[in-house]
């Protein structure tokens, strides 16, 4: 061990990257014993007199008085062993042999990082041009850089930063850096991003790199709002697909993106993967002219007690599939493994796009239901997914849904069977097509129903039949209501 | 190295000296030795208790090395805080004598609940010192025994030890272990600013409506950090018991001898069946709260300069000398002693090893657990994915 010791300054509170001497109470040359004041620092929290760590001789002070000194450089050596005669340079083979300049080590592990600038992306630290943050008592840390072990296998830019970096080592107050911002490959100017926790990790989930966004919070920090515009551009239309909300994310270096299966995108996958695998799927397809249909749905909005409710293509297709299952109940089932469980009660659900992804809330007993209560239940239901508040009642012990891929723009699709129910159909939209009416081509408004089943329970003839009461309903709803009840 | 119990049945009883069978100035505190060293036979308390203390030539002589080593040890954790070896330090300079005097008045059965200040009252319960320092290095999670010592591990939150003291004290109770005269009794320790918390009054409320064997121990030392008492209380802190339904009763927390005798007695009412008692002993935080904290700025020097005339140590040493209970020789001793143990404690701390990192998993469950287990091995991937990683 050598027998000239540095003491460095120490972290005198609690997170406290500086100091500022104040006063030395020992001058070199002194006889000091242990724990003895040496040196009074002022820190952001204190004013504290330092005792010495070792007995011994001061052999060289550093810092003058009213210097600010960082925490971790040396301050003071002190001679432990001054009866030994004069300090010879080779015996004590450190640095410190120098004396009585700090070693050239310790100043450059503290300069490295604010001298080279050389900060990743992303990395807390670099210079840091606004200079100090507000905090609640003093006058705050300093901004500095992070100094951490470098990963194994990474750039080896800290070997080429350290030594030539570190100032001449000359007693001298050892100053930050000057802010020489350093500018990365984005062109934003290096420095510590501004972002609270919360929001580095929706970052992180979203795959959206900090680096690349302009902070519209206090002191330019990144906001929530600022991440979830950056990862969904399109996320402002009420109606999107969940995938679409990272369709347009910002994609790494290696063009690729990895988001996290988790929430309800996890559920889907996982409802999706054991429907698809376990019940035997079928889907049929019929298209119909709606056009009376459509009519009727204007008819029904001019009447005054519906002035203020939503009426929409959708009430009348949930009408339809609900009178449809009072004609054909075995639709409205379960397959249980040894037996067949045939409900009553329709749970109707109606998948929804809502920005958590795709979720499927139901309304219960929606056989029982007047034209108008279920015009009622539906908006209810549709608002209530979209501002995302559904609960997980709402959307357990569903028996038969409704998905609307209409409002996409799109006529008709395979839909798979939520888990447990036994018939799933697909809403398409309604466009202005040339259609047969009445021996003549006409533009009508048309769309097109698909129709899922479970093949286990639902035969090809029963499917059909279901299928078939739906599209005369939406063709002609007065007849049908007129035929059927 | 911490001296047994002064204060069982006393052989070669010293006569009071210069006796003196009166209360103090003040009627509100109970007080046998005078800031100015002169002993007081005896103090009746407000409800007629009568306070003394019976201690040979030795206990008076062990309360004194208590006292001085206390503070010595504590000097030496301040001291290596500044140097860059501990995170931080609670002293408890000034407070020395509240601690002593409770600490030696438990009984081995008794168990007590610390704040993270009570460096004298572990001292007492004969833990090494180093403990502690190993919990304020960030080495470890202070490593005694609580069981063993029946001192339970320092909590830092201020005020919540009130509750678990009070939860031990009802299980005592329930245990059928109070009612005779090897009954156990529980304290708790903590301090004025405590007193404003939630958890304290609700342990005040539990512990008295459950009659509980149980002495709140309250060190006044006038400062919450920086806010004063009177910021915290508009009455007395003692006579806040009343409130509770237990007594409530105020000693000179810088005398270890009335501080001895008020705790002696409280925790006796308390293995008797007698139920609960709060003693706020009335003291003075002679340093910083801790030493991330700088009290200058808010306590004038003057207030400061008042209590160092009521230091509990140099009014114990003028009792000592003027009685010849102890001479120079003595008290060089002491000081030797003090010296030794404190450069024994640097040593010690200074050698402390760095944990590695994975131990942080070592002690969450006393059997593992698969998740845990999960942890550590992903944890330890991540530590040996840096250069120059020991893994």
């Amino acid at each position: 061990m050598s027998r000239i010791k540095e003491f460095n300054l120490p972290d005198l509170g609690e997170g406290l990257t500086e100091g500022e001497i104040l006063s030395w109470l020992v001058k070199v040359g002194d006889t000091i014993e242990l724990n003895q004041p040496i040196v009074e620092v002022e820190t952001a929290k204190a004013a504290v007199e330092i005792p010495a760590k070792w007995a011994g001789q001061v052999q060289a002070i550093f810092h003058p008085e009213g210097t600010t000194v960082e925490v971790g450089t040396p301050i003071i050596a002190i001679d432990t062993d001054p009866g030994a005669g004069p300090v010879e340079s080779s015996t004590t083979g450190t640095p410190s042999a120098h004396l009585p300049t700090p070693s050239a080590a310790s100043l450059a592990a503290v300069e490295v990082a604010p001298a080279e600038g050389a900060v990743e992306p992303g990395l807390i630290g670099g210079p840091a041009p606004g200079g100090r943050t507000a905090v609640l008592v003093g006058y705050g840390p300093r901004t500095t850089a992070a100094k951490r072990r470098p990963r194994k296998g990474s750039a080896p830019a800290s070997a080429t930063a350290a030594p030539p970096a570190a100032p001449a080592p000359v007693p001298v107050p050892v100053q930050a850096a000057p802010a020489s911002p350093a500018v990365n490959g984005n062109g934003r100017v290096g420095g510590p991003i501004l972002a609270k926790p919360p929001v580095r990790k929706l970052a992180k989930d979203l795959g959206v790199d900090l680096v690349t966004l302009t902070g519209s919070g206090p002191l330019g920090s990144i906001t929530r709002e600022d991440v979830q515009r950056a990862a969904a551009p399109g996320a402002a239309e009420p109606l999107t697909v969940a995938a679409s909300a990272t369709s347009a994310a910002s994609f790494g270096t290696d063009r690729e993106q990895r988001i996290p299966v988790k929430g309800v995108r996890k559920l889907t996958a996982e409802n999706m993967s054991r429907s698809a695998f376990t019940a035997p799927h079928v889907t049929e397809f019929l298209t119909v002219d709606v056009t009376r249909a459509m009519k009727a749905l204007d008819r029904l909005r001019e009447r005054r007690e519906w002035r203020d409710v939503r009426v929409s293509p959708l009430l009348l297709v949930a009408k339809a599939v609900l009178l449809a299952v009072r004609r054909h109940p075995m639709v409205n089932s379960t397959w249980a493994g040894d037996e067949i469980v045939v409900k009553e009660y329709v749970n109707l659900g109606i998948a929804a796009a809502t920005e958590r992804g795709l979720i499927v809330p139901n309304v219960k007993d929606a056989g029982r239901l007047t034209l108008r209560e279920l015009a009622e239940a539906l908006t209810g239901l549709v608002q209530t997914a979209k501002t995302g508040k559904t609960s997980p009642a709402d959307m357990a012990g569903g028996t038969l849904t409704i998905t609307n891929v209409g409002v996409f723009g799109v006529d008709t699709g395979t839909p798979i069977l939520p888990p447990g129910e036994s018939a799933i159909l697909a809403f398409g939209a309604v466009r202005e097509m040339p259609w047969v009416h009445k021996g003549k081509v006409k533009p009508r408004l048309v769309t097109t129903l698909g129709l899922s089943f479970d093949h286990r329970i639902i035969d090809g003839e029963l499917g059909s039949k279901f299928l078939r009461d739906v599209g005369d309903f939406l063709t002609d709803p007065e007849a049908a209501l007129l035929g059927w009840t | 190295m911490a001296k047994g119990d002064p204060g069982g049945p006393t052989r070669g009883r010293r006569a009071a000296p210069r006796s003196r069978k009166a209360t103090t100035g003040d009627p509100e505190l109970v007080q046998l030795l005078t800031p100015e060293g002169e002993r007081i036979e005896s103090v009746t308390g407000p409800d007629g208790t009568e306070y003394r203390v019976d201690f040979t030539d030795e206990e008076y002589r062990g309360l004194y090395r208590d006292l001085v080593l206390v503070r010595k040890l504590d000097a030496e954790a301040t001291a290596l805080q500044r140097q860059g070896e501990l995170g931080i330090w609670a002293s408890l300079l000034g407070q020395e004598a509240a601690q002593v005097g409770s600490g030696r008045a438990l009984r081995t059965q008794d168990m007590a609940f610390p704040t993270y200040r009570e460096h004298g009252v572990l001292y007492c319960r004969g833990i090494d010192p180093i403990m502690p320092l190993g919990l304020f290095r960030g080495v470890d999670q202070g490593g005694w025994d609580p069981n063993e010592f029946k001192f339970n591990m320092y909590t830092i939150v201020i005020g919540a030890q009130t509750l678990h003291a009070t939860g031990y004290a009802m299980g005592v109770a329930m245990d059928g272990k109070t009612g005779t005269d090897d009954g156990e009794a529980v304290i708790a320790y903590f301090g004025d600013g405590a007193t404003s918390q939630g958890d304290v009054n609700e342990a005040f409320v539990w512990a008295g409506v459950f009659n509980s064997p149980l002495v709140f121990f309250c060190q006044n030392n006038q400062y919450a950090i920086s806010e004063p008492l009177e910021r915290q209380t508009r009455i007395p802190l003692y006579r806040r018991a009343a409130g509770f339904g237990f007594p409530g009763i105020r000693v000179d927390g810088n005398d270890v001898l009335a501080t001895y005798a008020v705790t002696r007695h409280a925790l006796d009412n308390a293995r008797h069946g007698q139920g609960p008692s709060l003693i706020e002993a009335y003291t003075y935080r002679m340093g910083a709260h801790t030493t991330s904290d700088d009290p200058t700025r808010y306590r004038i020097a003057s207030e400061v300069e008042a209590w160092q005339a009521k230091d509990p140590i140099a009014r114990m040493k003028a009792f000592l000398d003027r009685e010849k209970i102890a001479d120079a020789d003595f008290f060089t001793e002491v000081d030797e002693q003090a010296r030794r143990e404190a450069v024994d404690l640097r040593e010690r701390v200074l050698a402390m090893p760095n944990p590695e990192p994975v131990t942080m998993f070592d002690h969450v469950y006393p059997n593992g657990s698969p998740l845990l287990d999960e942890q550590r091995a992903q944890f330890s991937r991540y530590f040996e994915s840096f250069e120059g990683s020991a893994h």
